[in-house]
């Protein structure tokens, strides 16, 4: 079985992010990045793929040079390979999930694996628009994957609860948080990377439908206030959240 | 529980390669989500969280500096340091587990035993399949080994050892002891295996410094062991000072994880617990103490940076680990007392990290050499003078 994980790297979540000077992009100084969570599981899941199926796991990521670390992260915690599709050029979801699909058509996986979105733009509809691109059925925001022979069973996280839908390989299955337990890349997986080549081929251009005119950061969080520490605060409290607040 | 976001006022991070960073970071999540949640239960309780073998070994903690073929890592020593440095900022106990099974046992099999000897015991050291221990201190002879008891006398059927050793970390649980003992008045290293007739290893208990840790006895009461289990090249006091000087060196790296521990506490809680008012972070007293823990944090990462290049250069003087050592641990044992005096009477509690590290460090600056044998040996290197010998 061919498993391909599309990974991104994205600022670490601990990062406290700056509005670059153009106004449309942030400022990478001081910008630590590591591997999307939500690609962790994904990566995860390719792994546990392959131990059931045998094959080969691959980790795909499209950007700039600097996301070779986190191609290498996942070599560390155990793929065979890692693939970076180059592109330095800003783009929309549409965009890059063609960019995506251009490169797994010729690749020909029989899963491929996304993080449910990216923490940095969000991007959620590219796992679902390379399964269209694909032509292969796509199962997003998934808990649970069972895989038996040719067949899929994958849990969906929906508002409230879960459903559980049935599918088969050739798929796209996007990762949602519980759908497993990330392993650590071991010492050894860590030292191993270093030797395993990363290939790069060059992303290939595709338009972008929607362009950034600028990014801000929300309104800085007012400082709270306490009313009091015992019950005698209660009837103030409701006076402000009534009057003030405006929330009662 | 929020994670660790390591302390790092200098930048050191951008000295370390991508691999070294990803290893540090490993260990890190690994202490996070399996060393606190359980060390101050088997602190209270006196045990050592043999659970965590297995696990540390799946990463490969273990022998983390020798070739793969052993089924090890095969990392540089800054990278081993990191290792040492994250397990210690959980507890000294369980840093010391992997410093005893890494430095002490798995180098000196693999560097003075037989070619039988290395395959036949790194394989399950590295897998965490079997656990090992060194014994060289004895009863009356700590600083001063060369002084050693113990003797091996040689028979046609093996070797005869007699002798007891004391303060052996891990010696309870040990399927193997790499025991030092004279034959003819020269030091040797031998392979003992546990159930051995002869041998026993009683755990040593009342201790109130690294509980999470076993620490035992060994005694050898007319031990027969094979002819094939003397380390062949082994000629010497040298053969086992090389071994501490691995550890000493794992040591002062260990003891910036204990500081991070402590100064990381001391900062979240000045700057959350209220007096008079206002945070206690706002007091200068407090501040002075803050800014004390950081820079000697800070020194000692530089320090031990430095130390681990040239140990990978091959340019490391055993005296220079000696420095390294010293220091670390004194200031670390400095800032876990500071941070303690920043909680107030909460810091003796075990709801924080603060007292367990400082009763550890008391231990930890007084085994692998002591503080002052460190300051001799030092003193002995700049002058040309031995003050002990």
């Amino acid at each position: 079985m061919k498993i391909v994980a599309c990974i991104n790297h994205v600022p670490d979540t601990e990062t406290k992010v700056k509005v670059g000077a153009d106004g449309k992009t942030i400022d990478p100084a001081g910008v630590n990045y590591m591997l999307n969570p939500y690609d962790e599981y994904a990566v995860e899941a390719g792994l546990k793929l392959k131990e059931q199926y045998g094959g080969e796991t691959i980790a795909l990521s499209l950007g700039p040079d600097a996301n070779k670390e986190t191609l290498r992260k996942a070599l560390a915690m155990g793929v065979d390979k890692a693939l970076l599709i180059k592109d330095d050029s800003v783009r929309d979801s549409l965009s890059l999930a063609r960019a995506i699909a251009e490169e797994l058509r010729e690749m020909k996986p029989d899963c491929v694996l996304f993080g449910k979105q990216s923490i940095d733009y969000y991007d959620e509809q590219v796992p679902g628009l390379v399964a269209e691109f694909l032509g292969y059925p796509s199962v997003s925001v998934a808990v649970k994957l069972e895989a038996k022979d040719g067949n899929v069973t994958c849990d969906r996280e929906i508002e409230g609860g879960h459903e559980v839908v049935e599918t088969s390989f050739p798929v796209v299955i996007s990762a949602q948080k519980g759908l497993n337990a990330p392993r650590y890349p071991s010492l050894k997986g860590i030292m191993a990377a270093k030797t395993k080549p990363i290939e790069e081929r060059q992303a290939k251009p595709f338009p972008s439908g929607v362009e950034v005119l600028g990014i801000s950061k929300p309104p800085a969080k007012s400082a709270g206030k306490i009313v009091g520490t015992d019950a005698s605060a209660v009837p103030e409290l409701v006076r402000l959240l009534q009057e003030e607040a405006k929330v009662i | 529980m929020l994670k660790f976001k390591g302390v790092d006022y200098y930048d050191v991070e951008s000295l370390l390669s991508e691999e070294e960073v990803l290893v540090r970071n490993t260990v890190r999540e690994f202490v996070d989500d399996h060393v606190l949640p359980i060390i101050e239960k088997h602190n209270r309780a006196g045990t050592f969280p043999l659970d965590l073998v297995k696990k540390m070994a799946e990463l490969g903690m273990f022998g983390s500096t020798l070739p793969a073929k052993y089924g090890c890592a095969e990392m540089n020593n800054v990278a081993y340091g990191l290792v040492m440095q994250e397990l210690e900022r959980g507890d000294s106990g369980v840093r010391s587990f992997a410093s005893v099974q890494s430095a002490l046992v798995m180098y000196p099999i693999f560097t003075f035993g037989s070619e039988e000897q290395k395959d036949r015991w790194l394989p399950g050291l590295a897998s965490g399949e079997k656990i090992g221990c060194f014994g060289l201190t004895e009863p009356d002879y700590g600083s001063n080994p060369g002084g050693m008891i113990t003797r091996a006398v040689e028979t046609p059927d093996g070797y005869v050892l007699n002798g007891a050793k004391m303060w052996i970390t891990n010696g309870t649980l040990a399927d193997v002891a790499v025991v030092w003992a004279k034959l003819n008045g020269v030091v040797h290293g031998f392979l003992v295996e546990k159930g051995t007739k002869g041998f026993s290893a009683p755990e040593m208990t009342g201790k109130h410094s690294l509980r999470a840790s076993v620490t035992s006895e060994l005694i050898f009461q007319d031990c027969l062991i094979p002819k094939e289990n003397i380390m062949p090249k082994t000629d010497g006091l040298k053969a086992p000072l090389m071994c501490l000087n691995q550890a000493r060196y794992g040591i002062a790296w260990g003891a910036i994880g204990s500081a991070m521990a402590c100064y990381d506490t001391a900062l979240s809680y000045a700057g959350s617990r209220i007096q008079f008012g206002k945070p206690i972070s706002s007091f200068q007293i407090t501040q002075e103490k803050l800014v004390v823990m950081l820079t000697e944090i800070t020194k000692a990462q530089l320090l031990c940076l430095q130390l681990g290049r040239m140990k990978d250069k091959g340019t490391m003087r055993f005296q220079q680990v000696s420095m390294a050592k010293r220091n670390n641990v004194a200031v670390a044992l400095e800032i876990a007392r500071a941070a303690r005096e920043v909680l107030g009477a909460n810091g003796i509690l075990d709801e924080y990290p603060v007292m367990r590290h400082s009763a550890n460090l008391e231990s930890v600056k007084t085994y692998e050499g002591t503080h002052e044998m460190h300051t001799l040996i030092i003193g002995e290197d700049i002058t040309g003078i031995g003050a002990f010998v």
